[in-house]
């Protein structure tokens, strides 16, 4: 039986049982702000005591992939709030079209994150044995900007004489740069699930301007990991860029 | 129902001052700000987190009572964030340096 927007026994008006679905949404969110917030704590304390690797290891991502994506999440969250605003107004073929959206640019979203990380393999960037923050500047791949590599090789190099022990504070950066990446990503997985379940639901045309709260619910979790990344962004990518 | 419904203008509003703030936020990063660097790039990340939390999330248009909930977050996470920082600031660590590192702040 799917839910239609009756009145639940326990409820008074329908408007007070939409507000109890928001703000238990609100409830959860709130336990992930804390989750969040403990990763963004780690990584300050690490960063303010090893910010010479933590440079490094920043200037060593892509700021145009990072933008590029923080773009495309801004712009997901666009839809899916239109998607909550057409289903109130009953915009019925609008919700589908709008989730369906969200959906491919969150997909767009992940498929650079896959991008970024195939680089970090090939830069010998991920935290292990083979990790080396000489081994980039040393080996250019195909499509490096030699003036861009001659650069990095610089700073690596002084870092180095800077940190002696620098490879093993990239390590840090890195392990954090994927553990906060990567649960960004998985929120994003269980987004897309998410979207899938609505999307099916709007085909059948179950969003309407009575009852629209998964729509809003589900809009609220996929803003939430808007905003991580909106931190996520300047805090990964952008720490001592100007050189 | 009362519902407040917010319209596709506020949106769109709402959308372009955030990819004008991640405009920003990339530009002020090649800027040397100094110490500053953080504290902008900090200030412009929690002005768009706090635009969706206000129209895209609908925080602004939502009852008192969900309202309390996300100061409460906020609160809790300034617990979280301060206690632990003026622990760790005011401990002596080997090696650590105020300074910012010399690699990149070139005078």
């Amino acid at each position: 039986m799917h839910r239609t927007g009756e009145l639940y026994e326990q409820f008074q008006t329908l408007e007070q049982q939409k507000e109890t679905a928001t703000l238990g949404m609100w409830v959860f969110l709130v336990t992930e702000v804390l989750f969040f917030g403990g990763m963004f704590l780690t990584y300050t304390i690490n960063r303010s005591a090893f910010s010479t690797a933590f440079g490094i290891g920043s200037n060593t991502l892509d700021i145009r992939l990072g933008a590029g994506n923080t773009v495309v999440l801004i712009m997901s969250s666009l839809t899916m709030a239109m998607a909550v605003w057409s289903a109130q107004v009953g915009k019925k073929q609008l919700v589908s079209i709008f989730l369906i959206a969200t959906l491919g640019l969150g997909t767009v979203f992940l498929g650079v994150k896959a991008i970024e990380y195939k680089q970090k393999f090939d830069h010998h960037l991920v935290p292990g044995r083979s990790f080396d923050m000489k081994y980039h500047p040393a080996h250019p791949m195909v499509g490096d900007d030699p003036k861009e590599m001659a650069l990095e090789k610089e700073e690596v190099e002084k870092a180095f004489a800077h940190d002696p022990d620098i490879n093993a504070h990239g390590q840090l950066y890195f392990s954090l740069y994927f553990g906060m990446t990567g649960l960004h990503a998985l929120h994003m997985i269980v987004g897309a699930g998410l979207l899938l379940w609505l999307i099916k639901g709007s085909f059948a045309g179950r969003f309407t301007p009575q009852y629209n709260t998964p729509v809003e619910v589900v809009g609220l979790y996929w803003h939430f990991v808007d905003i991580v990344w909106i931190y996520l962004f300047p805090l990964l990518y952008l720490i001592d860029r100007h050189r | 129902m009362s519902e407040h419904i917010v319209s596709p203008k506020i949106y769109i509003v709402i959308f372009a001052s955030l990819m004008l703030g991640t405009g920003i936020t990339v530009w002020a990063a090649f800027q040397n700000f100094g110490l500053f660097n953080i504290v902008i790039a900090l200030a412009i990340a929690t002005i768009k987190a706090t635009l969706v939390v206000l129209y895209f999330m609908h925080a602004r248009y939502s009852p008192k009572r969900t309202q309390l909930v996300i100061v409460c977050s906020v609160f809790w996470l300034a617990i979280m964030l301060a206690l632990t920082l003026s622990d760790y600031d005011t401990r002596p660590r080997e090696g650590r340096t105020a300074q910012p590192p010399s690699v990149f702040y070139r005078a």
